[in-house]
């Protein structure tokens, strides 16, 4: 008996992206089943954030087509572009917060702007996605009020709050200590899991990735070169997955850990 | 040297090319905002406000440099009677529309662009598109809408302030009488006048908000680079460019109306 086949909620096909002389991309592709986690890894200035911001329309690509949910994103059609948008979210490498409203006035902003919603049920849904995340106590504080890790939430809160059925994460673990980076994986898989939102990660984080991640992708000299589950992409014998993967010393402790059948721990810390 | 000329010419065409897009924009998105007055009522708050001490401040002093000086003057001819009339002209006329979007750009002006070129560093302004919100309607357009309405306030508050030390010096520190001097400026000031004034005013904060919101909007192609060299450098090239074309649309206007 084979297998149905994963409806792809996102398909990339070719997307080339040039800044001057130097092509960042040249013809990723990438297809995210529905409801599945993807993580995109690669080297630092690989292009991998540059990829997702031409996903989530902040950089516009010079060639290469999206489908989204079986329609193709054109360029010029205002329309379909507005309603990716509004079935997608974007948590920043940055979290881009607001730092002149409030956790509340944060979360709230993308369902005032963009829904007819009584203010009444805009408090309401803000509030949940505010305790959801184990952030109500906090909804009057400023994001400059926050540690890191409750900014992080709180990026996220503001992202899941619409409801969207697409998360794109931007380097979700960028600056933190190993600790925290597996604690805001293990989130984001929580979230996933418990929001039923199809996540697409741009990472160099590659053990947390592998752990979290239902489907790994390596993107390299602007191309996807692997895309496969987290298994294949350990067993993998091609050539560039070998040369990344012996570059990252944490994979090959954590390859080494696995071989010694060793446990990876992953709870929230 | 002529190429370079023409480089420049080009250039700022290209430039008034790009700053009429973005108000297009900017208003054009903000119709059909959200919560748009809202977000107007806030920005006259921001703008008013915080620049309503300014004012009082510099319209004070002005009226009272101009009744010192002006009496002297006056004295040596015997006119001094002709006090209101000198200080409420120059004020009404000159000084509180060019005075009062001087010190409003140098608050209010220079606030919005630093925060926007901050809003652009932090990619705040990117989230808002990836939202579905135009950031057009959001940030720019509340703000441009609110100076249509404070700036011609701020500037009548500044001319009654700048009346009034002009009054102080005249009268209190002078001896000068305070009916000579308020029935001189009752007939001196003509509603041509008060028209002249306000509608400086209303040009002078639709130009210069528009020009510290685009240089604030736009603070990622500053020639300085990124970060906070960059927002640094749009809120110095957004209160120069600004102050520079209060007095050029100040002869502008004068030109025209006197």
């Amino acid at each position: 008996m084979t297998a149905a086949p994963q409806e792809m909620l996102l398909k990339i096909e070719g997307l080339h992206k040039c800044f001057g002389e130097q092509a960042v991309l040249a013809g990723a592709s990438l297809a995210v089943p529905r409801g599945s986690l993807v993580a995109i890894l690669g080297r630092s200035g690989a292009g991998k954030s540059v990829f997702l911001k031409c996903l989530a329309d902040v950089i516009e690509p010079d060639a290469g087509e999206i489908w989204f949910d079986g329609r193709l994103l054109a360029r010029g059609d205002a329309g379909v572009r507005q309603h990716f948008r509004s079935r997608c979210s974007f948590l920043f490498q940055s979290n881009a917060l607001f730092d002149s409203l409030t956790a509340l006035e944060n979360v709230a902003l993308p369902l005032e702007q963009t829904m007819d919603l009584p203010a009444g049920e805009v408090r309401e849904r803000s509030l949940e996605a505010l305790k959801q995340l184990e952030l109500e106590a906090f909804w009057d504080r400023y994001p400059g009020q926050m540690s890191g890790g409750m900014q992080k939430r709180l990026a996220l809160a503001r992202a899941i709050v619409t409801r969207p059925e697409l998360v794109l994460f931007d380097e979700p673990t960028a600056g933190l200590d190993p600790v925290r980076r597996n604690a805001v994986f293990t989130m984001i898989a929580k979230y996933q899991r418990q929001f039923g939102f199809t996540a697409l990660i741009v990472t160099h984080d590659v053990p947390e990735a592998l752990v979290a991640a239902d489907l790994v992708a390596l993107l390299d000299t602007g191309r996807m070169v692997f895309q496969g589950s987290p298994g294949e992409f350990i067993a993998s014998e091609e050539a560039m997955v070998i040369q990344f993967r012996d570059s990252e010393k944490e994979l090959s402790k954590m390859l080494a850990s696995i071989r010694r059948g060793e446990t990876i721990h992953t709870e929230d810390t | 040297m002529v190429r370079a000329v023409g480089r420049y010419t080009l250039e700022i065409v290209q430039s008034l090319g790009d700053v009429a897009m973005f108000v297009g924009r900017s208003f054009r998105m903000a119709a059909g905002s959200r919560k748009l007055g809202r977000r107007v009522v806030r920005a006259m708050f921001e703008q008013g406000a915080r620049c309503l001490p300014v004012i009082l401040i510099v319209g004070l002093f002005t009226g009272l440099v101009l009744g010192l000086q002006g009496y002297y003057v006056l004295n040596r001819f015997g006119s001094e009677s002709l006090l209101g009339t000198l200080v409420s002209l120059s004020i009404v006329r000159e000084l509180g529309p060019v005075l009062a979007a001087l010190m409003l750009v140098g608050q209010a002006g220079s606030a919005l662009a630093a925060e926007l070129g901050l809003q652009r560093n932090t990619e705040q302004i990117a989230a808002l598109e990836t939202m579905g919100v135009s950031s057009h309607a959001y940030l720019v357009a509340p703000r441009l809408i609110a100076a249509l309405m404070v700036f011609p306030m701020q500037t009548a508050l500044f001319c009654c302030v700048g009346l009034w030390g002009g009054s102080l010096s005249g009268s209190l520190l002078l001896g000068l009488e305070p009916g000579i001097y308020w029935s001189a400026v009752e007939r001196a000031v003509e509603s041509a006048d008060v028209r002249e004034c306000l509608t400086k005013a209303v040009t002078f904060g639709f130009l210069t908000m528009t020009l510290c919101a685009y240089h604030g909007f736009n603070a990622h192609r500053s020639r300085a680079g990124t970060g906070a060299r960059a927002v640094s450098a749009s809120t110095t090239r957004a209160v120069v460019q600004s102050s520079i074309i209060v007095l050029a649309a100040d002869y502008v206007i004068t030109s025209f109306l006197i």
